[in-house]
């Protein structure tokens, strides 16, 4: 299958999420996932700037949390945060100039195997309200089809979050965000009580609830809240 | 939710200042006072939740306050209730205009005590849900990035505060506990889930363990979290700890 081809179903699956009973956080997840595949990187982030400025982490194609540490590192410093404040893609950075403009996220990158980062931001209209993150492990230039296709994933991600269109738009989007954001910290609290119980670790209890969302039909964050407050037993889920 | 932001952090050290030794109970008061000096808004309050939703108003500024709490609880229905059970923040700038559909019973009675914008913010950590800040105010529009931002940093320490009160223990009122209960770290929060299990409490019960434990041993909260994920801290229901 060509890239293109591949890119039209990765659109047409990202549709079917938009008319179906949308989960932003298994949205958002899976365009990580498809952002990895399609542009043939190593990982990526999505990070959004909560009200208060501060780029967080909502999703990652990775769960493990020293990945997720790298993401997060760069509320102070880092090609997010650069591509956040300027509005503009940061990209193909060579390692030098990585290493003299963010020394940290340059140091902490490294020791994880990553060569390579960029960062794609996520616009409505005028404002910056996120960005893309992609990293790779050998060094790697994304070229002109690469940085189309990653904008596009970018672009679609900003549309998913904005689900209703009315005229108070910069509220809604506020009240999204708040609520993505407390979702994320709910499923965070979900892996801990799952991963108690059945004796797994944290990243292996993130699997088996989200196959088991989308067995049954039901949002991510449904699931977590079902799995906090016991309705949903280990055994149903089919963790062991 | 926050990381150690510093607007919240400064927050709640300027809550204690007046009277440094001040007890928890007395934060909520301070807090809507505070906050409506902040915030371009009219008033505030803070609501409890318990199971059955939203209850009571633990303190508000003024008398709108009390009549909007009461109006909510009667009818079921209203921006504060929709935020606690949906934990979604309800920015209404126009009641007037555009929650009489929403809320109709709630709306007539809001606009009749001169209300004529709310801004409701759940109080919750994940599924952790302690209340609702609710702001109003008797002109309409928007609050920008910067009051929305002060907002929530309002919010956040309302939560952290609310935990501590739920937690029984009026004790430990400095800053970095207080905090400590809204680290915004990934571990934490894992960390809640496994102690909720581990020691047979619930969620919010389980994070205030937590960071009594990191008060006790003066570690981070995030170091103990990464402890009892590594499995090398456990909390057991025959350990010490709070009822």
């Amino acid at each position: 299958m060509t890239r293109e081809q591949r890119l039209a179903r990765v659109f047409v699956e990202l549709a079917d999420t938009l008319v179906a009973r949308f989960d932003v956080i298994d949205f958002l997840h899976t365009l990580t996932e498809r952002c990895v595949e399609l542009l043939s990187v190593d990982a990526a982030g999505l990070m959004l700037a909560d009200q208060r400025g501060q780029l967080r982490v909502i999703a990652s194609s990775a769960e493990s949390a020293r990945l997720v540490e790298v993401f997060e590192l760069q509320h102070s410093e880092g090609p997010c945060m650069d591509c956040f404040h300027s509005g503009q893609q940061i990209v193909n950075v060579d390692e030098d100039q990585m290493r003299a403009r963010w020394p940290g996220f340059a140091a902490e990158s490294a020791e994880l195997g990553f060569r390579s980062a960029h960062a794609l931001p996520m616009r409505l209209r005028e404002e910056v309200i996120g960005a893309v993150n992609l990293f790779t492990r050998a060094p790697r230039r994304l070229d002109g089809d690469d940085l189309a296709v990653g904008q596009a994933m970018a672009d679609v991600a900003t549309i998913g979050l904005l689900q209703e269109r009315v005229g108070r738009q910069k509220d809604v989007l506020a009240e999204q965000l708040q609520m993505a954001l407390n979702s994320r910290v709910l499923i965070e609290q979900a892996k801990g009580v799952l991963a108690e119980r059945s004796r797994i670790t944290p990243a292996e209890a993130f699997v088996v609830m989200r196959s088991y969302a989308r067995r049954q039909k039901r949002t991510l964050t449904s699931v977590a809240a079902a799995v906090v407050d016991h309705t949903l037993q280990a055994a149903e889920l089919g963790a062991r | 939710m926050a990381r150690r932001i510093p607007r919240t952090a400064q927050i709640l050290a300027d809550l204690r200042s007046p009277a440094p030794d001040a007890v928890v109970s007395d934060l909520p008061g301070r807090l809507v006072t505070m906050c409506a000096a902040c915030v371009p808004v009219t008033g505030a309050g803070i609501i409890v939740m318990s199971d059955a939703g939203p209850g009571a108003m633990l303190a508000g500024t003024d008398g709108a306050a009390q009549i909007m709490e009461e109006l909510q609880f009667t009818l079921g229905e209203g921006p504060c209730v929709d935020a606690s059970t949906s934990g979604r923040p309800v920015l209404q700038p126009d009641l007037a205009t555009t929650a009489a559909q929403r809320w109709p019973g709630f709306t007539a009675g809001a606009l009749a005590a001169g209300v004529r914008a709310i801004f409701a913010f759940p109080l919750q950590v994940g599924g952790i849900r302690v209340g609702v800040l609710d702001l109003y105010r008797d002109v309409t529009g928007l609050l920008d990035d910067r009051e929305l931002a002060e907002a929530l940093a309002f919010a956040d320490a309302a939560t952290a505060i609310l935990l501590q009160l739920q937690s029984g223990t009026d004790g430990v009122t400095g800053e970095p506990g207080l905090l400590a209960m809204i680290e915004d770290r990934a571990e934490v929060h894992q960390a809640t889930g496994m102690v909720s299990v581990q020691a047979g409490l619930g969620l919010a019960a389980s994070l205030v363990l937590l960071r009594a434990h990191s008060y006790a041993a003066e570690r981070p909260i995030l170091d103990i979290s990464r402890e009892v994920i590594d499995r090398t801290l456990r909390f057991d229901p025959e350990d010490d700890h709070h009822e």
